[in-house]
């Protein structure tokens, strides 16, 4: 497969909302790599949190927007593994018209999670680090066992220049966002963070690295309570300059 | 009779079970115990991943022809003599096992391990109908002795620390002993050596029944199951109906994966097989042998969304794996199977009622679906269920009045937008320092513990138009 010249970034709920520094850096390097960015105007969200939660006749509506959206899309890029997982894993089996379901198998097969698409997209895997230091990568669910994807964003960590990798100890292990999970058993969520933090703080590392925007809320949101100086951070923000 | 609900809410079980600092010693220690156990066991054995998917294929296949396994399993059982009694409930069921004690005459009855009649809580029903039941599995009886419930399916005192043991132990034997679990284990031993000589009545669960010979199958550790089905004059199995597997060739697949999923070990130290009562000739075995075919809601599902639950062998690979399991334990979850198949269990045998709540005990994380020897997919229908919970309009109305305007606000760019500016003047008290630490009502369970980013000050989409210019210059 050539590598697409243009790509439509789908930037999520979170991403708009909480953490648009992240978008703007992941278009930046989009240009950077040769790939013109597109961004379909109208976006919300992929609707996961309502499937989730089981609100499946409004989840489908929402997946009809978002097919609709970026129907004439060439690639599609997703920062979170999460709604990639969504748009690719389960906007199919939510469609009951046969027309959108065509639109929504298309659409699944032209989506990519960010590290996917660097990597197996457009063949990059060698950076310059943009934060330097020790960092470490926790895998997150969607992304590890949904689209069973562990090694695209440690080939990209691993061929950074100027930061070394580290392996995080249980980084396959949930971070405890779990979406509206984090607010109907808070204590629970928190615990389970917790052990995570403390994982991540025993690597020495400065910065963990996720690619899921939930993660990244809820590991940041801890970190920073602790008063911890380890920041939780996104793949985009620790690519630099292509070498 | 369904189970009784619990009392408290999830949320607040939840919450005791975190305060309780044994209980999240013992967890911490034995999850981590059988996670890395399992994963050597698994590494060890290159052939495991297609044996899974065999195991897998063999479930499907058995439940597609279930009546006519059963069939065939009935005829064999009652061809080598023995006794099969069909039991649409729980409350048949224990008017069977109890019908049979009164036969029987029975005055003590030892038990192996059996989650099928913990879900019908027979040992109630036998108290009160003045059988004495005895619990002989270690871990059975240390929670019998403290007047609770198992917390796992396989390890069903896994709550417990040693020191608490030997407290109890203390306690209730008058045996105060050095909380070591070998002396701890020979107490026990000791303790149930007599029981097991005066027990007219042993009953037993089943991890299969072969329908081709007519088998049952025990797997354990500790040989008790093999004296429960031996020594007493009458031997009860329970088996969930779904149980019933072809033949014999298909039980080495399923004893290859089995143990190490449960507990790493390359096959449980018993597999007994029980091929009924005794017969002319031989020297040991009951006199009389019955099985219960348990339905209890199991055959509802045949057609029904919780279908590849039938598929579980019962290990617990995926409560040792869940991060909320390994947090709260099996007791906060209030019924008789917890963990994430637990909550699937539950609904079976209790209704889609029984798990508004519970159905949520899961951040989908899917850890639970890898670990599972025969790949039933959790996660998935965890959110059937929410999906189930949903429609019938269960959840509690704040619930429903924010999804509702959730969904309304994602239907429209431009409310959705308008949403965002609102929220950012709202937040304004809240923000210090870049980072909300406090905000009030049910808000308030995220920042609790955790802060939370602000609404940025200018948004992606907001941001776009000045990117959109700078791709060409």
């Amino acid at each position: 497969m050539t590598p697409p010249a243009r790509a439509a970034f789908m930037v999520t709920c979170l991403g708009d909302l909480f953490y648009p520094e992240v978008g703007e850096r992941i278009v930046q390097l989009l240009r950077r790599l040769g790939v013109a960015v597109d961004f379909p105007a109208g976006q919300t969200c992929c609707g996961l949190p309502l499937f989730n939660s089981g609100y499946h006749a409004d989840a489908a509506t929402v997946a009809r927007r978002t097919i609709a959206l970026f129907e004439s899309a060439e690639a599609v890029v997703v920062p979170s593994g999460s709604c990639a997982w969504m748009v690719k894993h389960e906007y199919p089996g939510l469609m009951t018209e046969p027309a959108y379901r065509t639109a929504a198998e298309r659409l699944a097969g032209r989506t990519h999670e960010l590290s996917q698409f660097l990597v197996e997209r457009l063949g990059r895997r060698q950076f310059h680090s943009a934060v330097g230091g020790r960092l470490t990568y926790h895998d997150s669910c969607h992304l590890l066992r949904g689209l069973h994807e562990a090694e695209s964003p440690r080939a990209l960590l691993r061929g950074l220049a100027g930061s070394e990798f580290v392996e995080l100890p249980g980084a396959d292990e949930c971070c405890g966002f779990g979406g509206s999970f984090s607010v109907r058993l808070p204590e629970v969520s928190t615990a389970i963070l917790d052990k995570k933090l403390a994982n991540v703080e025993a690597t020495g590392a400065a910065c963990v690295v996720a690619c899921d925007a939930g993660c990244l809320m809820q590991m940041r949101g801890g970190l920073s309570r602790r008063g911890s100086r380890v920041r939780a951070v996104h793949l985009a923000e620790v690519l630099g300059d292509p070498r | 009779m369904s189970e009784t609900a619990p009392v408290t809410p999830l949320r607040e079980r939840a919450g005791q079970a975190l305060q309780d600092t044994f209980l999240q010693e013992a967890l911490r220690i034995a999850t981590t115990k059988f996670i890395g156990l399992r994963r050597e066991a698994f590494d060890d054995f290159p052939e495991g991943e297609a044996l899974r998917d065999r195991a897998r294929a063999i479930k499907e296949a058995t439940l597609q022809h279930l009546d006519q396994h059963v069939e065939r399993l009935v005829d064999n059982v009652e061809r080598r003599g023995g006794h099969v009694h069909y039991a649409t409930t729980a409350d048949e069921a224990r008017r069977l096992v109890l019908d049979i004690a009164r036969r029987t005459g029975a005055r003590v009855a030892v038990k192996s391990k059996s989650m099928a009649t913990e879900e019908i809580h027979l040992n109630d029903a036998l108290e009160a109908a003045g059988v004495t039941p005895v619990e002989t599995d270690l871990g059975e009886y240390i929670i019998q002795l403290a007047h609770e419930r198992p917390s796992h399916i396989i390890a069903p005192a896994i709550h417990k620390t040693k020191g608490q043991v030997a407290e109890l132990f203390a306690r209730e034997l008058g045996r105060p002993t050095e909380p070591d679990p070998e002396v701890l284990t020979r107490i026990a031993r000791a303790e149930l050596r007599e029981k097991f000589l005066v027990a007219d009545l042993g009953i037993s669960g089943a991890n299969f029944g072969v329908a081709d010979t007519g088998t049952i199958v025990l797997v354990t550790n500790e040989g008790n199951g093999r004296m429960v089905t031996s020594l007493p004059r009458v031997h009860v199995a329970v088996m969930g109906v779904e149980k019933v597997i072809p033949s014999m060739t298909d039980l080495a697949v399923f004893l290859a994966i089995l143990a190490k999923s449960a507990t790493g070990q390359k096959l449980s130290v018993y597999t007994s097989l029980v091929n009924g009562p005794r017969r002319g000739g031989e020297l040991e075995g009951p006199e009389e042998f019955h099985l219960v075919l348990l339905d209890n809601g199991r055959i509802g599902q045949l057609a029904g969304p919780l279908r590849e639950a039938l598929s579980c062998l019962r290990c617990g690979a995926c409560l040792n794996v869940c991060p909320v399991y390994r947090q709260i334990g099996g007791h906060a979850y209030g019924y008789t199977y917890p963990g994430p198949i637990g909550i699937l269990l539950t609904a079976m045998l209790n209704g889609p009622g029984s798990v508004t709540e519970l159905a949520h005990a899961s951040s989908l994380c899917g850890a639970c679906a890898d670990a599972c020897p025969v790949r039933i997919d959790i996660p998935r229908m965890l959110i059937e269920l929410r999906r189930d919970v949903a429609e019938r309009g269960l959840p509690p109305w704040s619930e429903r009045l924010v999804f509702g305007a959730f969904g309304g606000l994602l239907r429209r760019p431009a409310l959705y937008r308008l949403a965002a500016r609102i929220g950012r003047v709202l937040q304004r008290p809240f923000v210090r320092g870049g980072t909300v630490r406090r905000l009030p009502l049910a808000f308030g369970d995220w920042t609790r513990t955790r802060d939370l980013p602000p609404i940025a000050a200018r948004t992606f989409q907001e941001r776009w138009t000045q990117l959109a210019r700078e791709e060409h210059r």
